[in-house]
């Protein structure tokens, strides 16, 4: 019975948590990441050079930022925010505000036809 | 009897050592922090704000905007292709890569204030500082030369909702700043060691949040528009690349 009932914890006892259960990344692990969202600016970066890559390439460029972005975004929140390693509690929260947001705008943009028809000229 | 009975009960000073070792009085259902959960609800209803300025952009980004040409008598394009003919990619890109690097520098500093290496930690919080400045002050370079070209707050609704959005976030890199720079003051003081190292994650996840913002702007609001402005110049759309017609739309 004792088992099945968590003792509150402390701010002590979560600190010691993290030392043992949940370790972030090393200083060499941060630089590795910060080297590779380096690398996917300047993919991002790239694509503004779009005009010289072949046709069936010009097409892309939206789809590849929007692609680099979401992982740039991950690889901030996983491991800079400790996302991937902190309580999922704390997850939880932060993609709760991301879909509530993602879901009310996206109606918005809806409700203003953003998606259809929206270019009349003002 | 009566000693049997007196022998029995609990020491007063000994009972609340006990309950002392058991009920910690900033213990949580969760085994978060207030500080820490209080930090990501804030940071999630951040994304209901950054959300809503992001969703205006989009929404004012694609209108069509009839134009007089002094070449042309009337052209039709979007409003958004107006504003990114001034936009300076490399120099927002260069922007871009010191706030993600200012990323790396906080986390590095967390990682030295959690070994209790004070003064490794208080130079990369100074060094995020600095590089969060720069990134700042290339905003306000880049609103400089964008109002000098002509366009202004007010110059149309494109240039509008993009003022409000970047202005908004270099705000809020403005406020890390600040916090940053109040960590320095505390640890320069000797009031931040390692058992004041939540402090410095929680200002460190502000500061994450702030470059996750910017992810989203630099593709959203730079370079997704200069793409869709070289494919409607590809499909007719006029692609005007005269400052002075911007002002034009104003008149």
């Amino acid at each position: 019975m004792s088992d099945t009932v968590k003792a509150p914890q402390s701010m002590e006892t979560e600190t010691s948590d993290h030392a043992s259960g949940h370790e972030h990344p090393s200083e060499k692990q941060y630089i590795i990441i910060a080297l590779i969202l380096a690398a996917l600016t300047a993919l991002e970066f790239g694509t503004y050079f779009s005009s010289v890559l072949p046709d069936f390439l010009n097409g892309l460029a939206i789809p590849i930022l929007i692609i680099l972005m979401v992982i740039k975004f991950y690889l901030v929140a996983a491991y800079f925010m400790h996302l991937k390693f902190d309580n999922p509690l704390l997850r939880r929260v932060f993609i709760a505000g991301i879909v509530l947001s993602a879901v009310v705008y996206f109606v918005m943009l809806q409700a203003f036809r953003f998606f259809s028809g929206f270019n009349t000229p003002v | 009897m009566a000693d049997t009975l007196t022998s029995e009960r609990p020491d007063p000073a000994a009972f609340d050592l006990e309950n002392a070792k058991t009920h910690d009085p900033h213990a949580t259902n969760t085994g978060l922090t207030h500080n820490k959960l209080g930090m990501w609800l804030f940071l999630g209803s951040e994304a209901l704000l950054f959300g809503g300025l992001i969703s205006t952009f989009l929404l004012y980004k694609s209108k069509l905007v009839e134009i007089t040409n002094p070449n042309d008598a009337a052209v039709l394009t979007r409003v958004t292709d107006l504003g990114v003919n001034i936009y300076d990619i490399p120099f927002t890109s260069v922007s871009s890569f010191v706030l993600l690097m200012s990323s790396l520098t906080m986390v590095l500093a967390l990682a030295a204030i959690q070994r209790d290496d004070v003064a490794r930690s208080r130079l990369w919080i100074l060094t995020t500082a600095v590089l969060g400045s720069t990134f700042v002050a290339g905003q306000v370079y880049e609103f400089t030369v964008f109002a000098r070209e002509g366009m202004k707050w007010d110059t149309n609704i494109f240039s509008s909702a993009f003022y409000t959005l970047t202005g908004f976030h270099g705000v809020h890199v403005t406020i890390g700043i600040l916090l940053l720079l109040s960590l320095v003051v505390a640890s320069l003081k000797g009031g931040l060691r390692k058992k004041h190292s939540e402090t410095v994650e929680l200002v460190g996840l502000y500061w994450h949040f702030v470059d996750v913002v910017w992810i989203l702007i630099f593709v959203v609001v730079y370079l997704i528009p200069v793409a869709q402005a070289d494919a409607s110049a590809e499909s007719g759309l006029a692609r005007t690349g005269a400052i002075t017609t911007i002002s034009q739309i104003g008149d």
